[in-house]
């Protein structure tokens, strides 16, 4: 079976690394790249930069950071934010990118995934979905960063973009973003039971526990760390030594 | 070590990693080849590839590039094809139709098994991170590309076909997905097939491509 992948993801705003609280509150961290390559040294099987304001303003900062990450970080490297157009998945992909994650236009433009994974194959197109709880039950598929309602059921959304030529979902719940308490893990259970494609949760990650119930609960296929890893309070290679103390299978760091 | 490597640019997929990768474990230089000019010179030669397999022969034979690395291999040098490079290798693939490849190392290339995947929790798209092996216990890496690494050695794999070489001498390792063993590494003298991605295996695929660059001209016999 394939090994569970620990993906230290890098919120980016302009040249800085960043990271909120439920997608808001945003506070500077510091370079991406230096936490880049501590976490490609520590055994991180994958890089996720989502730059937090490009779908904002339309733009995007991280083709240089990009660039720099794959000049010296031999892992795979994903990309979101801000990402509109063919022209754009073209343009990280260049940079070095591997897989490109769209949110905001594929909601706005579903077809986009469709061309994505005609042009470059469905392997480098993810659907990332941010999921906000109904009050009545289920959660609804956010865009613009967790700031947006857009009326379309998460999971239902994520099965369509599958459908769509979607290779990957990466399923970030806003309730959980930030506060360390947990992954929402019913969310990312009816995302995995749902999709024949993998899996990424991201979101509220707080300690090894949370890792551990959202690959076993959760069916997660990867898991998406950040605070955790940013603020010291573990290594990539403690959450891995904790997956697999587990029963967990991973990539030893 | 002056270690030169030229790689196939036939717009199939992205080469910057490749490339950088190649670099930082010594290639002295670092050709991109576009067309069959570059390959009389080359001393070890990268066929990389993403996307599919029809697309990419097809891609190879409007360059002129088809023919010339068959005569390329023929000349003895190293060649390493990586992903859909390497199942460009083989004889031909089932991917959408029937399409027949470079036929360097004798075998054809087929889908993984969606069904007897998912009863193993394993999905195609195969992607992440597998241990790679030999195919049996009797089997060494020594002399092999795969010498600097050891057996259980994880690398990054993203396909949905596999190959399955005739001659199991051509196996160098493999790994499991849905419970069954696939060919990761194939080798046949100096045609050399890598089904994951050694430029994003980070450590070990590194010291792959370093093991790589330290080929050279097979001594005809």
């Amino acid at each position: 079976m394939t090994s569970v992948r620990v993906v230290a993801r890098l919120d980016v705003k302009g040249a800085n690394l960043i990271k909120g609280i439920q997608l808001e509150g945003l506070r500077v961290v510091g370079d991406p790249n230096e936490y880049a390559r501590s976490y490609y040294a520590q055994g991180a099987d994958e890089l996720l930069y989502i730059d937090a304001v490009a779908s904002l303003y339309g733009r995007n900062n991280l083709l240089e950071i990009v660039k720099r990450t794959t000049d010296e970080i031999f892992i795979p490297v994903t990309v979101g934010g801000g990402v509109r157009s063919i022209d754009d998945v073209r343009q990280l992909l260049r940079a070095g990118a591997d897989k490109v994650a769209i949110n905001t236009a594929a909601i706005a433009r579903p077809e986009l995934i469709t061309e994505a994974a005609r042009a470059f194959g469905s392997q480098c197109v993810v659907i990332s979905i941010v999921a906000k709880r109904r009050t009545g039950g289920g959660w609804e598929a956010y865009t613009e960063g967790g700031r947006e309602r857009t009326g379309l059921d998460a999971v239902e959304w994520a099965c369509r973009a599958v459908d769509l030529g979607a290779g990957e979902v990466l399923i970030t719940s806003v309730d959980q973003e930030g506060g360390r308490q947990g992954y929402d893990i019913e969310l990312t259970a009816a995302t995995s039971n749902r999709c024949a494609v993998p899996v990424i949760a991201s979101g509220g990650a707080g300690a090894v526990d949370h890792l551990r119930s959202v690959v076993r609960d959760g069916g997660a296929n990867a898991v998406a760390v950040a605070s955790i890893l940013h603020f010291k309070q573990a290594s990539v290679s403690d959450l891995k030594r904790g997956l697999s103390e587990a029963g967990i299978l991973v990539r030893p760091a | 070590m002056n270690a030169s490597v030229s790689i196939v640019d036939y717009d199939c997929g992205n080469l910057r990693s490749l490339h950088r990768a190649v670099a930082a474990v010594g290639a002295t230089s670092v050709q991109m080849v576009s067309s069959s000019h570059g390959l009389e010179d080359a001393e070890r030669l990268i066929l990389p590839g993403v996307g599919a397999f029809g697309h990419a022969a097809e891609a190879l034979e409007q360059r002129g590039l088809f023919q010339s690395i068959i005569d390329y291999a023929a000349s003895g040098r190293p060649l390493l094809g990586i992903c859909l490079g390497m199942q460009l290798l083989f004889d031909e693939s089932d991917e959408m139709g029937r399409h027949p490849g470079l036929g360097l190392i004798p075998g054809r290339v087929v889908m993984l098994d969606a069904q007897q995947a998912s009863q193993h929790g394993d999905k195609v798209p195969n992607m992440g991170w597998l241990p790679i092996r030999p195919p049996s216990p009797e089997v060494t890496w020594e002399g092999t590309i795969l010498s600097p690494l050891c057996v259980g050695e994880y690398a990054y794999f993203v396909h949905s076909y596999a190959a399955c070489p005739v001659d199991s001498n051509h196996v160098t390792a493999v790994a499991d997905h849905g419970g069954q063993p696939f060919c990761a590494v194939a080798s046949c003298g100096n045609v050399i097939g890598c089904q994951f991605h050694p430029e994003k295996s980070a450590v070990a695929g590194l010291n792959i491509l370093r093991r790589f660059l330290a080929m050279t001209e097979a001594k005809k016999g």
